[in-house]
């Protein structure tokens, strides 16, 4: 059977059961492998990607649930080169030991940040702990995800 | 192993061609790794290769590229090296390429654990790039016929008056290959430019982007992804096997060796299915509870306990902890491939050099015919000595002759990699009412004995650690068994400062030695988080702990909070004092005590195994619980310098303080001494 998946602006087909992990789609079918694997049982946050701008834990989403939305992954947040306001962020706050987590770490971010430009500490701490960062780097991440919303802002 | 010239001969060939491919043709390249690989195999890491090119090449495009046996776990070794080479080469970061963990083409190394990158990798690395600069300035000073010292070295150039030219140039058809002289003089630290300094994670826009290929992202022509039947049950063997329905499936191949059965397929969700194909039945036998772990690990040896002294009062306390995982966010990974004569595995592991015999064996081939590659890894935490993913793989792919992929599962990784050892330890001590210890016993079954040792000064303690049957496979984490030591002695101090009614902090100052480390950290910790205060409402506690292991030495401060009704603890502020020697990167060292801290709140508050019957009840992180965002307060880190120390590494022993520190929070809070790990009510 055949699904039509848009993923970073791009319409794939692709063949595959409907009950396929969009996850496996992601990451062996179109090679997008920045899109990580950490428990396939939504406990993790390693995998999260967009939906239509939410994000969603890929790992436990069926390609059928992601036919006729938009997808966009960590590979397709950067614009002409330029890195997204909360990819930066990262950088600039050396947020990470692993890198394992990042991934689904920015695009939960971006994912909260597109909904609300301002969160509070709360928020914050509420949409992000869907994301685990094993090595513990969640206060550089925390530092990073107001710096990046600062930005978004237009603020210093 | 002995040493064996035709062993070597055939290792040289092999690793030159190799190493030519990776580094395009650099041309100190031939001389120097027949070096590495004599000593590797002849000596078993007795000594360091030492010659300079067994360590830095300078290729013709001033290309720098360093070679090493550690590996990138998330601790910035591959940081932390190139900066060694910028600073003593005093050559551009962007120059730099650390090539890491790569059997066939760096020395020979033990592993990456007990945080030894620091201390002796990165002196040794410093060492290297100081001789290979040192031979620039000879080869330019000859070249242009000036003194040696009107030769001038920086960001890659080399300059005399009016000359001037690239390392490149210069080094061109020089081979390196004349040992490190033992004098070679190293950048004073005062005159640091990179080391000291904190410099970005090396590659961090790769992690940001996903570009980065960890073990689980490799691809190749060709390739399978592999799945393995695993037993129900630890120790189960199989009885019976039916593969005829899997073997149905289009596409799908069946690799049936003893016990070990395995599938592999051109898409992963095939592999799954012939998985699920598969009919067996097992022989299992029964096995312990974690319910009962304690009771059994504990035995019952009686241990004579010596005489109390008079007028001083006795306390004798048992502390427990279970087996946990190291749940890295990457469970194991492996990419092998079979040529016919040699295997290739990329995969994610502390011991490259370790699991390369494990491979061989595992095959039956020589060692020379295995190559074991570290992509950079989504950690370990000691939890990735072995090379169980990467054995699997292996034997997949010879017997198909097939690229095999193999990612485990986070069920497989919770289940079948191995454990941080549970333990028991018994604490049987006095205390005089002026606050001086004067008996100390102690005693640990199963864990082990990293951290056994008191820092305090007691008048000849006594230290024992009981070998006992572990039922569950256990092996390294992050700073060993010292944690639980470190809980139980460091709870122990604090339990005998209430006997004596004196404050925690003073009580550890009067038992310390005058020279302790410990003293300086303490204080530090003290002074920034106010100990002493008033607490500001009822419910809430203060403790203070400390621990030293490995050339680091840490103090934390905790403030908590415990709800009267629920009896939830929540964790309100954490402050740390750490010093490991001179400080090499400021900011990536604070990283990695905060993480080391943060991984301990887990080992405090929430982690435990649950077991029976050799299976593992809770394999999922919906029920084994890590420390999330909503876990974390506010923590302040003090990091002291001690430039005239050298550096040790802080991957582990920053982790020894949190638990004990919450856990005397908590007596301080409630009254209540909390002497099982994970603490909870
Ligand atoms: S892999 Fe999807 S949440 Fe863990
Ligand atoms: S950086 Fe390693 S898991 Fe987050």
């Amino acid at each position: 059977m055949s699904v039509e998946i848009e993923v970073n602006g791009i319409k794939h087909k692709i063949d595959a059961e409907p009950e396929t992990s969009l996850l496996e789609i992601l990451r062996d079918d179109l090679g997008l492998t920045g899109t990580k694997y950490g428990c396939g049982e939504s406990q993790c946050g390693a995998c999260t990607v967009l939906m239509n701008g939410f994000p969603i834990h890929s790992c436990v989403t069926q390609l059928s649930d992601a036919a006729d939305s938009k997808i966009v992954t960590i590979e397709g947040i950067e614009k002409n080169g330029h890195l997204h306001a909360v990819q930066q962020a990262f950088i600039d706050e050396g947020a990470m030991q692993c890198g394992y987590c990042v991934s689904g770490m920015i695009m939960a971010a971006v994912g909260m940040l597109n909904r609300n430009p301002n969160p509070n500490d709360e928020e914050i701490l509420m949409r992000m702990s869907g994301n685990i960062c094993r090595c513990g780097s969640y206060p550089r991440m925390m530092a990073a995800i107001k710096r990046a919303s600062r930005t978004i802002r237009g603020v210093k | 192993m002995s040493f064996d010239p035709e062993l070597q001969t055939a290792d040289v060939e092999m690793s030159r061609r190799s190493l030519l491919k990776v580094l395009g043709g650099g041309i100190l390249v031939l001389a120097s790794v027949p070096d590495a690989f004599a000593w590797a195999m002849s000596q078993r890491g007795q000594t360091l290769p030492q010659k300079i090119g067994a360590w830095v090449h300078i290729g013709p495009d001033n290309k720098i590229t360093v070679l090493t046996g550690k590996v990138e776990v998330g601790q910035n070794a591959r940081t932390s090296v190139t900066q060694a080479v910028v600073e003593e080469l005093r050559a551009p970061l962007g120059s730099v390429e650390v090539v890491m963990g790569d059997t066939d083409l760096v020395p020979y190394d033990m592993g990456t654990f007990g945080s030894r990158t620091t201390p002796t990798m990165i002196p040794q690395i410093r060492r290297a790039a100081a001789a290979a600069r040192e031979k620039l300035t000879d080869l330019a000073a000859k070249k242009w016929g000036v003194d040696r010292t009107k030769i001038h070295l920086s960001a890659g150039k080399i300059t005399s008056g009016i000359h001037s030219a690239s390392y490149g140039e210069i080094a061109k058809g020089q081979p390196f290959d004349e040992p490190i002289s033992e004098h070679v003089p190293l950048t004073p630290n005062k005159d640091w430019t990179a080391l000291g300094h904190p410099t970005q994670k090396v590659g961090i826009r790769d992690f940001v982007t996903g570009k980065h290929e960890y073990t689980s992202d490799l691809k190749r022509p060709g390739m399978l992804y592999a799945k393995v039947l695993r037993a129900p049950s630890f120790g189960a063997t199989l009885k019976s096997l039916d593969t005829s329905q899997a073997e149905t499936l289009a596409g799908v191949r069946v690799v049936h060796d003893g016990d070990f059965v395995a599938v592999a397929a051109p898409t992963r969700r095939l592999a799954e299915k012939a998985l699920a194909a598969i009919k067996s039945q097992w022989n299992e036998k029964p096995g312990p509870s974690s319910k009962e772990i304690f009771k059994l690990l504990r035995g019952d040896d009686k241990i004579a306990s010596s005489k109390t002294p008079d007028g001083a009062k006795a306390l004798t306390a048992t502390y427990t902890a279970p087996y946990i995982a190291h749940v890295p966010l990457e469970p194991r990974a492996a990419l092998a491939e079979w040529d016919g004569v040699k295997m290739t595995v990329y995969t994610g592991t502390q011991r490259p050099f370790g699991v390369r015999p494990e491979v061989a064996t595992a095959l039956g081939i020589p060692e020379k015919q295995v190559r074991v590659l570290v992509p950079d890894t989504g950690s370990g935490y000691g939890g990735k000595h072995s090379g169980d993913a990467a054995v699997e793989a292996a034997k997949i792919a010879k017997a198909l002759g097939k690229p095999i992929k193999l990612v485990w599962t986070r069920v497989e990784e919770f289940t079948w990699a191995y454990f941080r050892p549970a333990g028991v330890d018994e604490i049987a001590s006095a205390v005089n009412p002026d606050g001086k210890v004067v008996v100390w016993e102690f005693d640990n079954y199963n864990s082990g004995s990293p951290g056994i040792e008191t820092p305090y000064a007691v008048p000849s303690p006594r230290t024992d650690a009981h070998r006992t049957e572990s039922p569950l496979r256990q092996g390294s984490y992050r700073c060993l068994g010292a944690t639980f030591n470190n809980f139980a002695r460091e709870s122990h101090m604090d339990e005998l400062a209430h006997e004596v009614g004196m404050d925690p902090l003073d009580f550890r100052m009067k038992n310390l030695p005058a020279d302790s480390h410990l003293r300086t950290v303490l204080q530090a910790a003290a002074d920034r988080f106010g100990w002493g205060k008033e607490k500001p409402a009822a419910g809430h506690g203060f403790g203070i702990a400390c621990g030293q292991e490995k050339g680091g030495s840490i103090a934390t401060v905790v403030e908590l909070s415990i709800d009267s009704q629920t009896k939830e603890i929540q964790l309100l502020r954490i402050v740390n004092a750490f010093e490991c020697g001179k400080i090499l990167n400021p900011d990536l060292l604070k990283n990695q005590v905060e993480g080391a801290v943060i991984m301990g709140i887990g080992g405090a508050l929430f982690e435990a195994i649950e077991f029976a019957n050799g299976q593992i009840l809770n394999p999922h992180l919906g029920r084994y619980r890590v420390p999330r965002y909503s876990d974390i307060p506010k923590i302040e880190t003090i990091l002291l310098d001690r430039p005239d120390l050298g550096s040790a590494g802080a991957g582990e022993s920053p982790i020894l303080a949190i638990a004990p520190a919450i856990g005397n929070a908590i007596f301080s809070a409630t009254g209540t001494r909390l002497r099982a790990l994970p603490m909870g009510f």
